[in-house]
């Protein structure tokens, strides 16, 4: 067991969670204290000891489904995820050594051989309608064993056999089935229609339980292929970076929905630090009226000095984004995340370019919500000129010519983009005018340091005119640059 | 002095070896905890038994996170309910200090002390002035250490809630509430509480715990906690509850609610969760909505109704207003 404890603990440091040693060593300790054929307490207790952030649960619960898979899933009917104390659930081997093959017809021996594809779709239906546990395993056996098509040996993380079982289920049709059921149901009943209310309630409980069936399904293809490859094979394939990791321009779909959902406790967090920083950086002056308050009880003695809050300024900033196709996700980002902090500075003004510019800063200070923002960003802004190409050039001195006399020795400017300017006039001069009347200039770029100055990038030209150019591909980074700006 | 518990300086005991002294269990299994739990009106869900129970059994303290209103005091102060013990709270703020989390000396009584003691000494002779001769300074200077020592004593010592949980004869539940509000700097009085039990007085030495309290901390998640807290702790995180048990919940607590009304509750609480808002409606805001329209004497909610009590739920006006659209007039 303690073997076993290492190996994940080793799995979880590789998918970038700072386990520390004694936090092994209390997991350890922990293991004295649970049951350890109840995979609920187990997992808890290793969740406790081993994961001290919420971000990080995903990854660990990745790693722990895979890590300590049930050998096989042929157990009764109702054997679902984690019956206390089920006969056989005590085997947590990683990389078990059962082949694909004696995997599934022990799966199909368990729960009802050969259901035709219309019973298999009727109980896929009763299994969203009731919700039952029970069903829902069965279902999700019995669809991985006619939809997914698994073949033994292939190196996957299981995706596209997910993708292919839920195509044949359509989900979709069952949650259409159920609700015009409802609708005729109330319609006998009481002769009317469903209200509003009802119905979206009625959506939003049926598209849980499918939300939970896809899940059962996805639990069920990662135990075959764990029979199949073992856990450590499996890993390898579906380790995913932790969301603060993510490389924002290449991120997939869900990996945009995390990282938006990271983004706001870390506008929170970091909005918290500067404010504590700027009040902490020095002491205010001595306040006299209320050290001599203070000293009268302890007799005319200033024991405690007291002093003035002080009240340093806070910065400008300016944002300047290339918000073209390639580093169009990244520009968002940054935008909600320094609007996010506006607080933190006196001023925050900002503009969008491709090979026009605009400013976008009202789109911001209207909306109560940023998403809105953005999407106003992306509809109302008159950002191009041409041909909608990336034109640095032209967007800067444009830049220059009507907002220039706004940037003061107060401001700081950031400039967001990969300065991939496709073979068009750099115009530098415009960038070494900014840093004479900024206080400072810095350029962010979402392209990893490798790329810069190959092809059309030419940072390296800009760059000479800049305080700093930083690599900024993760939200670790520029939550790490954001923080530094004074 | 002579009765303060467990003041080092005797011989060893467990505890001054490093052995924790674990003591009877708490709660006999992660079920027991959590019925009796249920007994009080808390309704624990599988991974907040099992951690709770685990934290008693390793002596450790649980960091409990999660979205404001999901209940994670309640279960500190349900924890001391169930076991009978004392709960003592340190309410965490910027600019907690070790005055106010540990110890203090009351300097104003240590000043009275010591003017009091002048006034005896000029009173009862000549000798006791500063340009006094030679001969009268001896018995000063041996005034001055028994002040010293006297003034040093826990009778002029003020304990604060980190002190108090320690010193405690009783069994106590330590609540630090909010623990993120302190500065970082501020959390390392924590540490030594949290993982040895005992605080350090330089003048009076090192007091331990004679029991185990059981130690909770809570946290909303605004900065990120040192490395050296989150190590010390067991972690928690307490999300929304499911629609089942957010029902049951609503059911336990709300007198007089009927099942359909608490269900109903639940399922549009939990729509309204789905949205995406401001501000998402916590556990405690679904309870005074339930109370509200158990008050109200409806039955079934219906949409106008529940756009009329929005306000109970969600705090925002954006919020209110994008709720009732999403929810009150879909596809209509």
């Amino acid at each position: 067991m303690l073997d076993l404890l290492a190996g994940f603990v080793e799995e979880l440091r590789r998918s970038g969670l700072p386990v520390s040693l004694t936090e092994h060593l209390d997991a350890a300790d922990a293991m004295h204290h649970v049951h350890l054929e109840n995979r609920d307490e187990l997992k808890s207790a290793l969740g406790a000891t081993l994961v001290k952030s919420d971000a990080h649960w995903r990854a660990f619960e990745t790693a722990f489904e895979i890590y300590f898979a049930q050998r096989s899933p042929g157990d009764a009917l109702s054997g679902d995820e984690s019956g206390p104390g089920s006969p056989g659930e005590s085997d947590t081997v990683p990389g078990g050594g059962v082949n694909l093959a004696a995997g599934l017809s022990n799966a199909q021996g368990g729960g009802g051989a050969g259901l035709t594809a219309q019973e298999l779709a009727d109980m896929v239906y009763r299994a969203v309608r009731s919700g039952d546990a029970g069903i829902r395993a069965l279902v999700a056996r019995q669809a991985v064993d006619r939809y997914a098509g698994m073949e033994p040996g292939r190196p996957v993380g299981g995706t596209y056999y997910l993708y292919r079982t839920l195509r044949n289920l359509d989900l979709e049709g069952v949650l259409e089935r159920l609700l015009d059921e409802d609708r005729h149901r109330t319609a006998e009943d009481t002769g009317q229609d469903l209200t509003a209310l009802e119905e979206r309630l009625g959506v939003d409980a049926y598209k849980r339980r499918i939300a939970d069936l896809k899940q059962t399904i996805e639990g069920e293809i990662r135990r075959r292929l764990v029979a199949d490859r073992g856990a450590e094979a499996l890993l390898r394939s579906v380790r995913s970076p932790l969301p603060e990791d993510i490389d924002v321009m290449h991120a997939t779909r869900d990996e945009l929905v995390s990282l938006r959902k990271a983004l706001q406790p870390l506008s929170r967090k970091l909005a918290v630090r500067l404010a504590r920083k700027r009040r902490h950086q020095r002491r205010g002056a001595l306040d006299f009226r209320a050290t001599l308050r203070r000293s009268l009880s302890t007799g005319g003695v200033p024991v405690e000095p007291r002093f003035r809050h002080p009240h340093p300024a806070k910065p400008e900033i300016f944002v300047i984004a290339d918000i073209s196709g390639s580093v169009a996700s990244f520009a968002r980002f940054t935008l909600l995340l320094v609007h996010a902090i506006s607080s933190q500075f006196s001023k925050v003004r900002s503009f969008v370019f491709v090979d026009g510019i605009d400013e976008v800063t009202a789109f911001f200070e209207l909306a109560d919500d940023p998403s809105i923002a953005v999407h106003r960003i992306n509809t109302e802004a008159d950002v191009v000129w041409v041909d909608g190409h990336s034109d640095y050039g032209h967007a800067f001195t444009m830049f220059n010519d009507r907002w220039g006399g706004d940037v003061t020795s107060k401001a700081s400017v950031l400039i967001l983009g990969d300065a991939r300017n496709n073979y068009h006039a750099s115009q530098a001069w415009v960038l070494a005018e900014l840093q004479r009347q900024a206080r400072h200039v810095y350029w962010l770029n979402p392209e990893p340091i490798a790329y810069w100055g190959s092809g059309d990038s030419i940072v390296d030209e800009y760059g000479a005119h800049c305080d700093r150019v930083v690599e900024c591909r993760t939200l670790r980074q520029l939550e790490r640059f954001v923080g530094s700006l004074e | 002095m002579s009765s303060g518990p467990a003041i080092a300086g005797g011989e060893p005991s467990n505890a001054a070896l490093g052995i924790p002294n674990l003591g009877q269990p708490r709660f006999a299994s992660p079920s027991a905890l959590r019925a009796s739990l249920a007994e009080v009106g808390y309704l624990a869900d599988d991974a907040i038994a099992n951690v709770v129970y685990l934290a008693d059994r390793l002596a450790k303290p649980v960091l409990v996170e999660g979205p404001a209103g999901t209940g994670k005091t309640q279960l500190a102060k349900s924890i001391a309910e169930v076991s009978g013990s004392r709960l003592i709270r340190l309410q965490c703020y910027e600019g907690l200090d070790e005055s106010k989390a540990l110890y203090e000396w009351n300097y104003r009584k240590q000043l009275l002390r010591i003017q009091a003691a002048q006034v005896v000494g000029e009173g009862s002779g000549e000798r006791g002035s500063d340009m006094g001769p030679a001969a009268g300074r001896d018995p000063q200077r041996v005034e001055w250490k028994s002040l010293e020592e006297d003034i040093f004593s826990e009778e002029f010592l003020l304990t604060r809630p980190l002190l108090e949980a320690i010193r405690a004869r009783e069994p106590v539940v330590l609540l630090v509430d909010e623990v993120d509000r302190v500065e970082l700097e501020t959390e390392a009085l924590l540490l030594e509480v949290l993982s040895e039990y005992q605080v350090s007085i330089p003048e009076l030495g090192t007091v331990r715990a004679t029991q185990l309290p059981m130690v909770f901390l809570t946290s909303n998640n605004t900065r990120e906690l040192s490395e050296a807290l989150k190590r010390r702790c067991l972690y928690l995180h307490i999300d929304y509850p499911s629609l089942e048990r957010e029902r049951e919940i609503v059911q336990a607590r709300v007198p007089g609610i009927s099942l359909e009304l608490a269900d109903q509750v639940a399922q549009i609480v939990q729509s309204l969760r789905s949205i995406e808002l401001r501000k998402a409606p916590s556990v405690s805001e679904t309870l005074d909505w339930a109370r509200t329209l158990v008050l109200l004497g409806i039955e079934s909610v219906d949409a106008v109704q529940a756009s009329d009590t929005l306000h109970i739920l969600l705090k925002y006006q954006t919020d209110i207003e994008r709720a009732a659209k999403e929810l009150l007039s879909a596809g209509s």
